[in-house]
Parts: structure tokens; C-alpha cells; sequence
């Protein structure tokens, strides 16, 4: 489910009632759509971190992060280069299992390091914590034994250190001023 | 010394005194009655209106010529909601306005209780800012902020919510030293090397215009506006929002560009090779069809607000920042560069073509014969030659405010206060009432048309009863003449429920019965001495209903869509059509 096309902004808010529906309400209005989202409060328990994976060409992106900037509550937008951020995803599904494909499912688990959070007579519930390309691949394998249900958490991301030398993590288009 | 403890609604109505309110527009109702109590004693004024959109409207008109923040302040449910166009109305403009609504008890919220809504969920896309304010201790903070956001940056509408239980609790009085708004720093300096390619830009420029937009009057530039163009002889063209803020009679004033703009002022955006953009945004009224605007111009655009650039059309050279700071900073740095050997090109080829133009397109309407149809134009050529300097000119939507914007004469900023984004019909009687409360020293008309008049015409009672003396011109061509005039252009003359009635209402007669003065004027000959009469009259509103022809259509127009090379000039001027090329 990754695309050219796919931008991760991280957007640091304060942690004011309504801000979520302001971040989503502002995408609306103005056209955009929000591929996936996370939302939590950070270190700082005053601010909350948005994570929000947007499909769209960067021209549009430069409005949106503009327009996202004059929310009041926003206090600063890092757009996270996929090359150079480190991004989570985590996946919870329900397989069919019966007696005679538990063992290949189990495989495919170990094989993709995930875990059996459940077992029932014929269906296993399994998790996977990974980049959003193996969570693709794994869900995809998992289709042909039969999904019962399937989660998954929006993506969250944060920049790759640098090992060169140390300097602020965000390559970020901060607030001007 | 032991804290001072007052209720919520004390707390509000102080903390509105401590910004500086002179005045509130608004309507009493079941939440926000504890409000109202602390009122009777407050030195601030309060304006009783008849409906709520009426108060928006009005604070919008005193934020319009005063520059200070509008407050309204009304209660729950249905006075919120009624309070959406005139929010969306400033949001659209950039209007600084404050508008407090009473909500229902805390514990009331989410159990559809009498009069309650989601009152921030309904604005949020309307305002800049809104907030549910859920204690008393937080409303001096609350009021603080609030007109703090809505006059600093780009100015624009901030609501506050209050539940009634908020307003009736105790709290410990305090007034906030500052504002806390991490997240909230409007960049008002621009950037000194965007400045300087901006200078370089303009000085190298053959055939340049200064765009000036609406921003122009909200960072109060009009003065280093005159300055720049008088310094760099460029002609300035100013949009419908920026009517005024620089002088009609200046030699280098092209007036107003877009849909009904005038063909000097279009053609000379559309062939110049720099367009100054300041406080303007592009709209889709001034742009016409974007792919064809402006073709081979540069472009500088100068706005408060970032996320303006590359909006419509990506600048060249962009510049955020206040339009007053930034034009001030560009004028030094031109002159810096003319004193260090710098030379403008020459312009001289492209202002010969601009005053071609002009001489070959003036605004053109054909006089109507006595005892025929007014014609709206000469009403107001008459209005405008009546009225004395300063005088503040408000319109509603539609072919009158085209006709206002295009016939009247702008000689100083302030005096223009229109629906200009949202399109408001209506605007015009609350917006003036708004305006002479701001500038009761001004003669204020309001020119409305016979649709508008009927939205908001109740206000005229508020009017009376206040003693605020506004005039009104209503140009009552019985059919809502906009869409008319589109129905007869662009769908085969079939017109489809755009026909009012000239006679009913009868707009004297209801005028009276509001306690104004109406007149009726049904030829050209009355026109003179019905102005004459209204403007003779102080005392109480003046409501003057002229019959204007209804045939009678508003030009150049450029057809929503089209390029503006594809302007439509007046049928008496199609013959010379090829001289805008």
C-alpha cells in the first residue's frame, strides 16, 4: 500500500479538545485524503503527535502543510522523507486455521517474525510489528487462508539518526519565526 | 491582599471592557442571560438587533471602518447557528471580529438539551479560531486570546463558546500579561533577500502593475501603498476588496480588475510582465480562467499569510509578511538601488498603451430619457456627486455592489465596506448600521438591491430605535438582476424564478412602518431632489426605493470560466475591441 506518491507528516499539536477533529476537518474542507493516522500524546504530556500519511503530489502537500500551519494549535509539521524516517505499522488479524493449515500459517508467523496472540479450533489471531512494505506482504500471504478480521494501526514514523554528526533529527519545515 | 471573586459573566463582560470594546451587537437568549445581567452597568454600548446574522454583520461593518475588532454576542442553538454566514462572511474577508455565544450547562453538553448545538463543531471551518470555554477561571484567557488571534496575522473571526453554568460560577479575577500560544506567531518582517530580488524585480520591470488586494487596508498601508507607486510610477489596479486603498482621481489608479472590472484594469494585469501582488490573493473573480491569466508576468506576492503562495499561481518571488512592513522595507531598498546606480527600465511604451485603453474604454451605460427607467448608473453618479468627502459607501451582493464599486469615487481607505468572498446578499444594511456606530462623524449609504433589502431589511428597525441614522439606496429592479442577467447571457434569455416584484413589497411604505424616512422615486428627474432630501435628514434612517430598468446589464464582464483576454466590453464599445489586444 505504499505509493510514490505517499507523504508522512509529523505534526506536533497541543493537546487541546477538538484539535484531532480541526486536523481532520481542515483535510475535508479542503479536499485531501488521509491515508492513515495515529494519533498520541509524546514525552511532553502539553502536546500530542499526529502521524499522517497523505497520498498526493507535493505541490498539494506544500498547501495542506500550509494550511495545517494555521491551525493554532499546530505547533510544527515535519515531513518525513519514507528514505530517511524510520516507520512502524502494526498489524492484528484473525486467519482461518483448521487443523490442516495451522501448521503453514505458523510458519508464515515465524517466518515473518510476528506472534500468535490467540488460538481457537480453527482460527489463529496473529500480530506483526513492521515497516509498512512487510505488513503489506505479510497481509497478502495471509489472504489465502481467509481473513476473518483484520487491524491495522495507522503508521508512525520518525526521522533516521545521523551518525555523521549530531544536529536537530527533523529535517523539518518548521514555523517561520 | 486577598483575591477579588466575581462570577463568569463578570469576568467576560470586564475582560471585553480591558480590550478596548465600545460597543456589542447582539441578542439575549436563555444561555447567555447571565451575560447580559453584568451589561446594565458596563460602560460598554450595547446594540439590540432583530436576528442574529444581523449582529455578525454589524460588527463586521465596524471592523470594516474602524479596524478594530467587531464583537456579537448571542446565545445558543439557533443564534449560533444564524451567526454562520456572518463568521464565514468575515472568515472569507479577513475581518477581525470576536463573537461570544452562550451554550448550555456543562453538564448539559451532549444530551441535546433545549437550544444546544455543537456550536464550535458547526464553525470550526468558518473561523480562524473557536473554543468551548469549560470553566470560569478560563475566560479571561479565553477573551484574551480571542481577540488577540483575531486581530494579529491575517485578521479573521475567533468564536467563543460559553456554557451558561460557566458564566453563573465564581472565579478569581486576573488578566493575562500575555498571550500563550505556542503554536500561533504570524510573521509580520519579510525577508530582506526576497525584498531585495523583489526591488531588483520592479526596477527591471517594462510593463509592471501593483496588484493591490484587501491586505492592503487590514495592515493599514494605503499610505507606503501611494508611496511605492509614486516613487516607481506604476500603476496600481485595487480588487474589489481593496477599493480605497488607494485614491480613484490618482493619474496611476486603474481601479478595479476581475469579472466586472473595468478593461483598462484587466488588460493591463493581463499584458503586464510583473505583477506586484499585495495583500491579494488571486481570486478566481480577478483571475478569470488561470492557465490564461497573466501570462508573461512575473510575479512578487506579498501576504501575511503563506499558505497563500502558490495557491492559485506560484510567486516568483514571495514574501511573507505585514503589507505595510514589507512595502516600507521595499521602498528603501529600491531607493537604495537607484542611489547606487540602479536605473528603472523604461516604461514608457507600456503607459501609452495603459492610456490607450483608458481613453477607449471608459465606463460606458446608455442615459435613460425623462420618464423613462433609472438607470442604476446615474443613481449612483448622482448619490456619489451628493455625497460629502468621506463618505462610507456599503453594498450587498450582487450587479448594485458592481455598479457601486464601479461608479463610485474611492478617495480614501475605509470608506468601502462590501461582501467580497462569501458573497453575502443582505450584507448591507447590518454592515452600514456596524459602520456608523463605528464612524458616527461619516455619512453612510448603503446601496442595496431589492433581493437583498428583503434578507436584512428588518435591521432598519434597529436602526430607528438606535438612533443610527444610515441612508439607503435600493436599486429595485424587481428581479434578483444578477442571476438575471446571467439567465439572459448564458441561458437563452429563460429566466427561472429570478422575477420579484417592483411593488411588493412596497419598500417606502415598510421603510415607514420601520420608523425611517422612505422615498420612492420612479424617474430620472426625482433623483437629485430625493438625494437632496435624504441627505438633509440626520435624525432617523432614510430608505430610497429607485425604480431602476431591470433590462439594464453590468459591464466589461468577463464570463465565469473564461480568459480574461475574453472580456465582454460594453455593447457601445464591441466595435473598438481589437485595441485591447
Amino acid at each position: 500500500m505504499s505509493s510514490a506518491n505517499h507523504h508522512i507528516l509529523s505534526v506536533l499539536v497541543e493537546n487541546r479538545s477538538g484539535v484531532l477533529a480541526r486536523v481532520a476537518g481542515l483535510f475535508a474542507r479542503r479536499g485531501y485524503n488521509i491515508f492513515s493516522l495515529a494519533v498520541a500524546p509524546t514525552e511532553d504530556d502539553r502536546f500530542s503527535r499526529l502521524t499522517i500519511v497523505v497520498d498526493v503530489d507535493s505541490s498539494p502537500l506544500e498547501q495542506i502543510t500550509k494550511q495545517l500551519f494555521k491551525l493554532i494549535e499546530v505547533i510544527k509539521i515535519s515531513e518525513l522523507d519514507p528514505r530517511a524516517a524510520v516507520e512502524r505499522e502494526l498489524l492484528i488479524a484473525t486467519i482461518n486455521a483448521t487443523e490442516a493449515a495451522r501448521g503453514r500459517v505458523l510458519e508464515l508467523v515465524q517466518v515473518f517474525e510476528g506472534k500468535v496472540l490467540a488460538v481457537g479450533t480453527d482460527a489463529l489471531t496473529v500480530s506483526l510489528e513492521g515497516q509498512p512494505s512487510k505488513i503489506d506482504d505479510f497481509e497478502e500471504l495471509l489472504r489465502g487462508y481467509g481473513i476473518v478480521e483484520l487491524q491495522r494501526t495507522g503508521r508512525i514514523a520518525l526521522p533516521k539518526l545521523n551518525r555523521e554528526r549530531t544536529r536537530a533529527p527533523h529535517a523539518a519545515t518548521e514555523r517561520a519565526s | 491582599m486577598t483575591k477579588e471573586r466575581i462570577t463568569g459573566a463578570q469576568a467576560l463582560i470586564r475582560s471585553l471592557e480591558l480590550e478596548g470594546t465600545e460597543v456589542i451587537f447582539g441578542l439575549p437568549g436563555g444561555c447567555i442571560l447571565p451575560a447580559y445581567d453584568p451589561l446594565i452597568e458596563s460602560s460598554i454600548r450595547h446594540v439590540l438587533v432583530r436576528h442574529e446574522q444581523g449582529a455578525g454583520h454589524m460588527a463586521e461593518g465596524y471592523a470594516h471602518v474602524t479596524g478594530r475588532p467587531g464583537v456579537a454576542l448571542v446565545t445558543s442553538g439557533p443564534a449560533a447557528t444564524n451567526m454562520v454566514t456572518p463568521l464565514c462572511d468575515a472568515y472569507m474577508d479577513s475581518i477581525p471580529m470576536v463573537c461570544i455565544t452562550g451554550q448550555v450547562p456543562t453538564t448539559a453538553i451532549g444530551t441535546d438539551a433545549f437550544q444546544e448545538c455543537d456550536t464550535v463543531g458547526i464553525t470550526r471551518s468558518v473561523t480562524k479560531h473557536n473554543e468551548l470555554v469549560m470553566s470560569a477561571q478560563d475566560l479571561p484567557r479565553a477573551i484574551r486570546e480571542a481577540f488577540h488571534i483575531a486581530t494579529t496575522g491575517r485578521p479573521g473571526p475567533v468564536l467563543v463558546d460559553v456554557p451558561k453554568d460557566v458564566l453563573q460560577n465564581t472565579m478569581e479575577w486576573y488578566w493575562p500579561d500575555s498571550v500563550d500560544l505556542p503554536g500561533y506567531a504570524p510573521q509580520v518582517k519579510g525577508d530582506p533577500q526576497a525584498i531585495r530580488a523583489a526591488a531588483k524585480l520592479i526596477l527591471a520591470s517594462e510593463r509592471p502593475v501593483l496588484y493591490a488586494g484587501g491586505g492592503i487596508l487590514k495592515a493599514r498601508a494605503a499610505e507606503a501603498l501611494r508611496e511605492l507607486a509614486e516613487l516607481t510610477d506604476i500603476h496600481v489596479v485595487t480588487t474589489l476588496m481593496a477599493r480605497g486603498a488607494f485614491p480613484d482621481s490618482h493619474p496611476l489608479c486603474l481601479g478595479m480588475p476581475g469579472m466586472h472590472g473595468n478593461a483598462t484594469a484587466i488588460t493591463a494585469m493581463q499584458k503586464s510582465d510583473l505583477l506586484v501582488a499585495l495583500g491579494s490573493r488571486f481570486d478566481d473573480r480577478i483571475t478569470g480562467k488561470v492557465p490564461t491569466f497573466a501570462p508573461e508576468a512575473k510575479i512578487i506576492h506579498v501576504d501575511i499569510d503563506p499558505a497563500e503562495h502558490g495557491k492559485v499561481r506560484r510567486p516568483d518571488v514571495p514574501i511573507v509578511g505585514d503589507c505595510r512592513e514589507v512595502i516600507i522595507e521595499l521602498i528603501r531598498e529600491i531607493r537604495n538601488l537607484l542611489s547606487s546606480g540602479d536605473v528603472q527600465a523604461d516604461t514608457s511604451v507600456w503607459k501609452s498603451r495603459v492610456s490607450g485603453w483608458r481613453e477607449q474604454f471608459p465606463l460606458a451605460y446608455i442615459a435613460s430619457e425623462p420618464g423613462e427607467a433609472l438607470k442604476p448608473q446615474a443613481c449612483l453618479e448622482a448619490l456619489r456627486d451628493s455625497s460629502p468627502p468621506g463618505t462610507i459607501l456599503c453594498s450587498g451582493v450582487g450587479q448594485h455592489q458592481m455598479w457601486s464599486s464601479q461608479y463610485w469615487t474611492f478617495e480614501e481607505p475605509y470608506t468601502w465596506v462590501n461582501s467580497g468572498g462569501l458573497g453575502t446578499m443582505g450584507f448591507s444594511i447590518p454592515a452600514a448600521i456596524g459602520a456608523k456606530v463605528g464612524r458616527p462623524d461619516r455619512t453612510v449609504w448603503a446601496v442595496d438591491g431589492d433581493g437583498c433589502f428583503q434578507m436584512t431589511a428588518q435591521e432598519l428597525t434597529t436602526a430607528s430605535v438606535e438612533r443610527i441614522p444610515i441612508k439607503v439606496a435600493v436599486l429595485n429592479n424587481s428581479y434578483l438582476g444578477m442571476v438575471r442577467q446571467w439567465q439572459e447571457m448564458f441561458y437563452d434569455e429563460r429566466y427561472s424564478e429570478v422575477y420579484l416584484n417592483q411593488d411588493l413589497p412596497n419598500i417606502a411604505m415598510w421603510a415607514e412602518a420601520m420608523g425611517c424616512v422612505g422615498i420612492r422615486v420612479d424617474s430620472p428627474e426625482e433623483i437629485q431632489p430625493a438625494i437632496d432630501k435624504a441627505n438633509a435628514i440626520n435624525d432617523r434612517p432614510v430608505v430610497i426605493d429607485f425604480r431602476t430598468d431591470a433590462r439594464e446589464n453590468v459591464f466589461p464582464m468577463v464570463p465565469a470560466g473564461f480568459s480574461n483576454d475574453d472580456v465582454l466590453v460594453h455593447p457601445s464599445q464591441s466595435d473598438r475591441r481589437a485595441f485591447l489586444r
